[in-house]
């Protein structure tokens, strides 16, 4: 049965290599021909070859849809009929997006903030330890887990049941050992939202850890020599050296966090579908775009979530260029 | 010759370990409560994954009616559930296979193709001088403040309908519905703004000597590329790869808006999410359905922690 079911995948595989292959070829192909090209049109044409397929999947891809999507957003369900701003009035105004529209904003403070506080704490801790790597690689490690797979494992830390049955849901079962009787947890408003931050916080720390941690490592000797002989210790040297020295770091990780929790969409999709009062933007717009089948709706969230986006990684970008230019 | 993390994300490089740290915070913390705060947060970091793996081993009966911390008690553990999904039997037809084999057709040339198209694009941006180099380099490297969302629903609509502007077709219907061709393009399309901008600071930091030598001898940039940009970027590109092969085996979106959740081309992510839906009561199939899905991505982060952090380090900007 599983040797054949592994007999029909093989297939897929050629033509994920037919598909490379093609690839490869056409771009031989270009290259040799206008290889071949010498004198005053070289420079132009290779010019054209380099930048050609990135620029025009570029714009494809990216430029005209986003002026697409801000143009839909002011047209109806049907996408035929213009409605002006509508759709963003029925946004900000009806009470079940304006719940939406709380539950991002805190999405977007809380979980980043949980993410890099815990990750500066073990950032610390570890650069004391000895055995640093095996932590380090574990507490890592939901880095590497999709959304999708962090969501069923978390499924099984929520399951509920009656608390007279035999319990299934580890989480229901601490609570009960503790002697209390646990809820229902996804139902929970509204704390099922915490709970469902509770899985991105488990799989950012790790990486606020791991850049947080190359931080303070890189942080000059003579800075931290000066400071101690200056009569700085334990928390003072903290405050006042450690985290002024990293603090461009911890911005970024800070807002690099925020901008991957505001577009989360899978673990919401996965643990609630967005019921019992758990609905973000980035997932609310996938259901209107994908299953309502409101082009109009889904193009104005769609273009709420880049508004959003927007002055963070522009932030992000500055901070980038600041800190280049420094080095 | 390769590219560090400090390279490409804002991170000063590593001096010695040891001078560098405070010390005094240092003595104030290595105390064993700081030794066992780190333990206590490790196991609690590490225990839903294992809750997952212990249920996914036990048999249906123990692992649907009772809580997989009762195998210490009641040590039974089966592959059958493995076996069930794998293959395909009564209730999971079909088994999940199909769809890992489509994670692989997906991910590996949505790895591939961007970083060839990025690396072309970066050595023009570095390399071949023309007015505006600067500005359209700023520019590819801006559009990375567009979330895929803005994206989804026009690329959708030209993949299913063509795209015309009036009455000029610029790209007529293909006809691609069912094939891995648009999670190629748009996978591709998504990775390149972020992939141009690591790729070109890596490339700007090459010998100048090398190039102009070749350029002296009569090279075109078509073998320059080829011969001597392609073979020096191999450390940086393959860095960028394994975090775009895991960015595209882990998403979920791009996957259900592009491939729907047919065995022909749907991927693992959007399996799961489908039966995690349909087979809400079959718990000891769907964590075993998880945990073929997460291995391979667990695989190549124990075995390429390296380059997986900077690979990560760099793409954690991604738009």
């Amino acid at each position: 049965m599983i040797w054949q079911q592994v007999l029909d995948g093989i297939p897929k595989l050629g033509t994920a290599a037919a598909g490379v292959a093609v690839f490869f070829g056409l771009l031989l192909i270009v290259f040799f021909i206008l290889g071949r090209i010498r004198g005053r049109l070289a420079n132009p044409v290779a010019m054209l070859a380099f930048l050609g397929p990135a620029v025009i999947l570029l714009i494809i891809g990216l430029v005209v849809p986003t002026f697409q999507t801000v143009y839909k957003s002011t047209f109806n369900a049907s996408g035929k009929k213009f409605i002006g701003l509508q759709n963003y009035g029925w946004i900000f105004t009806t009470e079940s997006n304006q719940q939406v529209l709380i539950n991002t904003a805190s999405w977007i403070v809380i979980a980043p903030l949980f993410s890099t506080v815990v990750g500066l704490v073990l950032a610390l801790l570890l650069d004391r330890m000895r055995r640093e790597s095996i932590p380090k690689s574990l507490i890592f490690m939901p880095m590497a887990i999709s959304f999708v797979g962090a969501s069923i494992i978390w499924g099984l830390v929520y399951a509920y049941r009656d608390p007279s049955q035999e319990q299934v849901g580890l989480l229901s079962q601490v609570v009960l050992w503790l002697g209390m009787e646990p809820p229902n947890w996804l139902l929970l408003q509204p704390w099922n939202n915490f709970l469902l931050m509770v899985i991105m916080i488990w799989i950012q720390t790790g990486f606020a850890m791991v850049v947080l941690s190359a931080a303070i490592k890189a942080i000059p000797s003579d800075v931290v020599e000066a400071a101690t002989l200056d009569g700085a210790t334990g928390w003072r040297l903290f405050s006042r050296v450690t985290i002024p020295m990293i603090r461009t770091t911890l911005i970024v990780v800070v807002t690099t966090i925020m901008i991957a929790t505001l577009k989360i969409f899978d673990i919401v999709r996965v643990m609630t579908n967005g019921n019992f009062g758990t609905q973000i933007v980035a997932n609310e717009m996938y259901s209107q775009a994908f299953v309502q089948f409101d082009v109009g709706r889904g193009s104005a969230l769609a273009v709420i979530l880049f508004l959003g986006v927007i002055p963070l990684v522009a932030y992000n970008i500055v901070q980038l260029r600041k800190e280049r230019a420094v080095r | 010759m390769s590219v560090e993390a400090h390279e490409i994300v804002p991170m000063p490089a590593p001096a010695d370990k040891g001078a560098t740290i405070p010390q005094a915070v240092r003595r104030s913390l290595s105390s064993p409560w700081a030794t066992a705060l780190v333990i206590v947060l490790t196991i609690l970091w590490t225990i839903p994954t294992f809750g997952l793996l212990v249920t996914s081993l036990r048999p249906s009966g123990p692992a649907v009616n009772s809580g997989w911390w009762t195998v210490f008690t009641d040590p039974e553990l089966t592959l059958e559930n493995y076996v069930e999904v794998l293959g395909g039997g009564d209730v999971m037809a079909g088994g999940i296979l199909p769809y890992f084999f489509n994670s692989f057709a997906i991910a590996i040339p949505a790895a591939i193709f961007p970083l060839v198209i990025a690396t072309m694009c970066a050595y023009a941006l570095a390399w071949v001088p023309f007015r505006g180099a600067t500005l359209l380099f700023f520019v590819i490297f801006a559009l990375q403040i567009v979330p895929l969302q803005m994206a989804l629903l026009p690329l959708l609509q030209m993949f299913n309908l063509g795209w015309s502007i009036g009455p000029v077709t610029v790209i007529p219907d293909l006809d691609l519905g069912g094939t891995y061709i648009p999670l190629w393009v748009a996978h591709t399309m998504f990775a390149l703004p972020l992939a141009v901008f690591l790729l070109h600071n890596f490339m700007a930091q090459l010998p100048r000597d090398l190039i102009e030598a070749a350029l002296v001898d009569g090279a075109s940039h078509f073998t320059i590329f080829w011969r001597i940009i392609l073979p020096l970027s191999v450390p940086a590109i393959a860095s960028f790869a394994i975090f775009q092969f895991l960015w595209v085996w882990n998403d979920l979106l791009v996957a259900l808006t592009f491939a729907g959740g047919t065995p022909d081309v749907a991927p693992i992510t959007a399996y799961l999410a489908n039966i995690v839906g349909s087979y809400g009561a079959k718990t000891h199939l769907i964590t075993a359905g998880a945990f073929i899905a997460i291995i391979v991505p667990l695989i190549v982060f124990f075995a390429l922690q390296r380059f997986f952090v900077r690979g990560l380090l760099a793409g954690s900007v991604k738009g």
